[in-house]
């Protein structure tokens, strides 16, 4: 008996420091993934259960395991409020054990959680929030900024849309900042290609009557009319552009438009209209053919198309776990290093690249709705008028000025 | 009154016997004892985030369950607090206790502006002014540079409590939060005890007759405000330095909402109440993120349940079950 006890004490000191290794690699024998996003606010549709849903298929489709330990996704709403935002990923970070998290849907919650996981030392992957300062002054080393950003959407729709005639515009703002950050930095692109900026009118946030905002775009006579808001108030802005018969004699550009606004408002009232977006369904071969197993994946409810916030997260998800297994280790600084020395191109991005400020930059497009009658199958709603190279797309590391970089 | 509240409760149960000076003192110094060994137990930022709203709500406790007085606007001074004291820790590097002492005295000015127009009207009228205010320190919050607007205001550092206690240690820091919540605990608890006290209960049961006694009811009303705000404003201020940041939900009518929420569940009226329903509130905003969509639902039916089922709130409702207890 004496014996057996001393020879299973002996296999159990045997087989520590092996274990003590595994633990080295992998922390914890797990690598998990929290998607923070919103899942009953009005970025729910455009990231919320869509975004889990691409990050999970990326897990899977990567085969569940890496270096030989599971991949974990656990999710959470965050309700669009930065204290829920940051005391869950304290907690996601000190006692699950999550290795990053990912999307982050509103800025004020990305700028909430972003200090934390560089405190801790683990990841955050944006998706969703879209402020440019994420990677400029307010940088963190251990942040990747993966879909978009404001001043791709900004650069993209002026620059293009004036080089191809609309030269003279009018700003229907949001009052608050990311509005105004918005239309400054828009209204800088369309003065920089040439073009001219006739007036702007500001509404408060969540408005329902845009009327009075809508006329004085009318009287400026501008050929186009920047929506420099979000959600609903951009389609109410389109809807009730419609009604008042501004379009289509003058083209609306939407400044922070997603598929899934284009899907609820209906090809007749979006006709027309000029934006970015880093990802279209409906681009080549690989796009649609990722695009359709999401719709059908069984998990996804609504059965909609993905939006490019959720297709980055598939993307982001894939070069993240492919690191990890490169580097043989989920430790954030080698993982981070390997992410941004590793170029990214797969369906989502093309010529993506991560700089050292965290930013990922990649091709975009500038598209424009379809009518209807141009619309030939379900989800058919982009024209792709020109891409945008990497390069044109998003600020360059100088511009950025994150003080990480010198 | 002809709803069932916890002041009656508390007040039967003391009359009774039930509540004892010596059951008191066992009692609070059990609670400063799990006080103090909790954080080794429960997720100490958790534990953090309850106090400063435990104590948000027992000051706004103060003025409905022991003045009568609903306030929809008690957001705007855990906000503008929580600014202040963000702004001048992160901006000017001021020490902590400076800072915070600071975000509470800025509180309280706006609380007396603030009081000194609406306790001219009483009920929905008042409760309207206060929300009237509130948003406009909300719009303040949206515009104003300093303010960072929709992003808020983030970074704040931590610094030294005293100038050697790091406070970026999170049991350092639970400590000092711990502190601060017992001094102004402490504060409301001593407002309801001392004559004054008894003085806004009187005018919360019946203001004419308080009135014809002699006192200067306005002047009253008016203290009970900006006591109400001042520790409001400690609340907000302790949250800045705990979060690290402030955003505008601080300052948001839902806020203000949420502290009516805490203070019906736990019990309007009694000294531990709002503590109660703060708790509750924040455990279950926190831990039950796991149920995606179905937060906001569950949320609401607890309290529903909650004012259905237990009109005086759950401490009001425990006191009244030990009152009616054969001892």
């Amino acid at each position: 008996m004496k014996r057996v006890a001393s020879s299973l004490m002996m296999a159990a000191l045997l087989s520590l420091p092996a274990a003590g290794r595994a633990a080295g690699k992998v922390s914890d024998g797990v690598v998990k993934i929290g998607v923070l996003t919103d899942m009953t606010g009005f970025y729910s549709d455009l990231s919320g259960p869509g975004s889990v849903l691409a990050v999970k298929m990326a897990v899977h489709d990567f085969g569940g395991k890496v270096l030989g330990k599971p991949i974990e996704v656990i999710a959470a709403d965050h309700q669009n409020k930065a204290d829920i935002a940051s005391t869950i990923a304290r907690k996601w970070f000190d006692e699950d054990k999550v290795d990053a998290i990912m999307d982050l849907p509103n800025s004020g919650t990305a700028f909430a959680v972003m200090p934390v996981a560089a405190e801790k030392k683990k990841l955050t992957i944006l998706s969703t929030a879209a402020t440019t300062s994420i990677t400029g002054d307010k940088c963190t080393a251990y942040n990747i900024h993966y879909t978009y950003n404001n001043w791709m959407l900004a650069n993209g729709t002026g620059r293009e849309v004036v080089k191809s005639g609309g030269d003279t515009w009018f700003f229907i703002t949001a009052d608050y900042v990311f509005g105004k950050s918005l239309e400054e930095d828009t209204a800088n692109v369309v003065k920089a290609a040439g073009g001219k900026v006739l007036g702007y009118a500001r509404h408060p946030q969540s408005s329902a009557d845009f009327s009075s905002y809508l006329l004085q775009a009318q009287a400026s006579g501008a050929k186009v009319i920047g929506m420099a808001n979000a959600g609903g108030d951009t389609i109410n802005t389109i809807k009730q552009a419609k009604e008042f018969g501004i379009t289509p004699k003058q083209t609306l550009a939407g400044l922070l438009v997603f598929i899934s606004d284009i899907h609820s408002l209906g090809l007749e009232t979006a006709k027309g209209m000029y934006l970015t977006t880093s990802f279209y369904w409906d681009y080549d071969d690989q796009t649609r053919a990722w695009s359709k197993k999401f719709q059908n994946h069984p998990d996804n409810a609504k059965k909609a198309m993905p939006t490019m916030t959720q297709a980055g997260l598939y993307s982001a998800t894939m070069h993240y776990l492919q690191a990890i297994k490169a580097v043989g280790t989920d430790q954030a600084e080698p993982v981070i290093a390997k992410m941004k020395a590793t170029p990214v191109n797969d369906f989502f991005a093309r010529h993506g690249v991560i700089g050292p400020d965290g930013l990922h930059r990649h091709d975009a497009f500038l598209v424009q709705v379809k009518s209807p009658a141009e619309s030939k199958y379900p989800w058919d709603y982009y024209k792709i008028i020109k891409k945008i190279p990497a390069a044109e797309a998003f600020p360059s590391v100088a511009a950025q000025k994150c003080p990480l970089v010198k | 009154m002809s709803v069932p509240d916890g002041v009656q409760e508390s007040r039967a149960a003391w009359r009774l016997g039930i509540i004892t000076p010596r059951r008191k003192k066992i009692f609070f110094g059990l609670l400063v004892a799990a006080g103090l060994v909790l954080p080794h137990l429960v997720y100490p930022v958790f534990l953090m985030n309850v106090l400063c709203m435990a104590l948000f709500a027992s000051a706004f406790n103060l003025l409905l369950g022991y003045t009568g007085l609903l306030s929809f606007g008690h957001a705007a001074f855990l906000g503008t607090a929580g600014y202040v004291t963000g702004y001048l820790l992160k901006a000017w590097g001021l020490p902590v206790e400076l800072g915070v002492l600071a975000g509470t005295a800025v509180a309280t000015l706006l609380g007396w502006a603030i009081g000194a127009l609406a306790i001219r009207r009483s009920g929905i009228y008042f409760a309207m002014i206060t929300l009237g205010f509130a948003q406009m320190i909300y719009f303040l919050a949206v515009q104003l540079p300093f303010t960072g607007g929709e992003d808020g205001l983030q970074g704040i550092p931590q610094g030294k409590a005293l100038g050697f206690i790091p406070l970026h240690d999170p049991y350092a820091l639970y400590y000092f939060v711990f502190a601060v919540f017992a001094l102004g605990f402490g504060v409301i608890y001593r407002t309801i005890h001392s004559p004054f006290g008894h003085v806004l209960r009187s005018i919360r049961e019946n203001e004419p007759r308080a009135l014809s006694l002699g006192y200067d009811v306005a002047r009253y009303k008016l203290v009970a405000f900006v006591i109400s705000a001042g520790l409001a404003g400690l609340a907000g201020s302790t949250k800045a330095l705990v979060l690290q940041f402030v955003t505008l939900t601080d300052v948001h009518w839902h806020k203000s909402g949420e502290v009516v929420l805490m203070t019906l569940l736990g019990g309007m009226g009694t000294v531990m109440g709002p503590s109660v329903g703060a708790l509750l509130v924040v455990a279950m905003e926190n831990y039950l993120t796991g149920f995606g969509d179905w937060v906001t639902v569950i949320i609401g039916s607890v309290f529903v349940a909650g004012v259905l089922a237990f009109r005086r709130g759950i401490v009001g409702e425990a006191l009244h079950l030990v009152r009616n207890f054969p001892f």
